[in-house]
């Protein structure tokens, strides 16, 4: 199968994604620029972190209304795996492909750490395989996710929660959500950094095995 | 010509985390009489013409996030 990670004015974890969806879980990945409107030929989508459109007006806002999102878009509707990490998380949101918002941190700090996230559903091929728990790096400054009760009960109904820290909230997420899915199970949305804990090199390589649920996600 | 001031907030509901920092530092300036502070933004647009749906289009797509975001405009001459 062939990734395509979405490249933004802005974005920089572009480089990471790639490096590590093709060398420590070996998928074909591409670099897609923002400004095309065909993803013929991919079959996935990395939407990365970074700041895109230097987070002017909010997170996310410009960068979903770019051409490419509209064969996002598709891909979500298509059951076709995506993934937006980060900013790419937040993109999600403002597009409408997931719902929700994030705000600016509780307490106002940019948090930079490695968190233990608790793998909540196994309803999606994103989740089904995850271990119990997973130590992922986050870096951000706007990652309290919120939205109306209603729809923060029908995720959690519907095991559309994937992930939530493990004991402090770094950032007051509603109900420590630290990442959802769509209502298809192939849309994944998530504040921390999966391609940042994908290297035994450097350390941490809990993060490939979300990376690796991309096969599974198109299977 | 015409200019359409913009006036973007959060939400009442929502915890305005830069608001309630910005009210603790005046706090501790010892203004006292302050007790809260909410932070928004102010977009002013400048136009050829004004359409009031268009306007609302143009906050719903773009500018405000309906999500955890209100608006509202005035035309200024």
């Amino acid at each position: 199968m062939k990734v395509a990670v979405i490249r933004f004015p802005g974005s920089n974890c572009d480089q990471d994604a790639l490096w590590s969806l093709r060398n420590s879980v070996g998928i074909e990945a591409e670099y897609v620029w923002h400004e095309s409107d065909s993803l013929v030929g991919y079959e996935g989508v990395f939407l990365p972190g970074g700041f895109s459109y230097g987070d002017y007006l909010r997170c996310g806002a410009m960068a979903a209304q770019a051409p490419i999102l509209s064969e996002v878009r598709r891909f979500a509707d298509e059951g076709r795996p995506v993934i937006g990490a980060c900013n790419g998380f937040q993109v999600l949101c403002e597009s409408g492909i997931l719902p929700g918002a994030l705000l600016r941190n509780e307490k106002e700090k940019f948090v930079c750490k490695t968190v233990r996230l608790r793998t909540i559903s196994r309803a999606s091929a994103w989740t089904r395989d995850l271990p119990e728990t997973l130590d992922i790096p986050i870096a951000h400054g706007e990652g309290r996710y919120i939205a109306e009760a209603a729809t923060i009960q029908a995720l959690e109904d519907s095991g559309r929660v994937a992930f939530r820290y493990e004991g402090d909230n770094p950032n007051g997420s509603l109900d420590s959500i630290a990442g959802i899915l769509n209502r298809k199970g192939n849309v994944l949305g998530m504040m921390p950094h999966p391609e940042r804990a994908a290297n035994p090199v450097l350390g941490k390589t809990d993060g490939i095995a979300i990376l690796r649920a991309f096969e599974l996600v198109v299977a | 010509m015409v200019t359409v001031r913009l006036f973007v907030t959060l939400k009442p509901s929502l915890l305005d985390s830069a608001g309630r920092t910005v009210a603790g530092s005046l706090q501790k300036l010892g203004f006292d009489e302050v007790q809260g502070a909410r932070i928004g933004k102010l977009i002013e647009l400048q136009m050829d013409k004004f359409d009031d749906a268009r306007m609302k289009e143009m906050c719903q797509k773009l500018l405000a996030n309906p999500v955890i975001e209100d608006f509202r405009y005035e035309v200024v001459a």
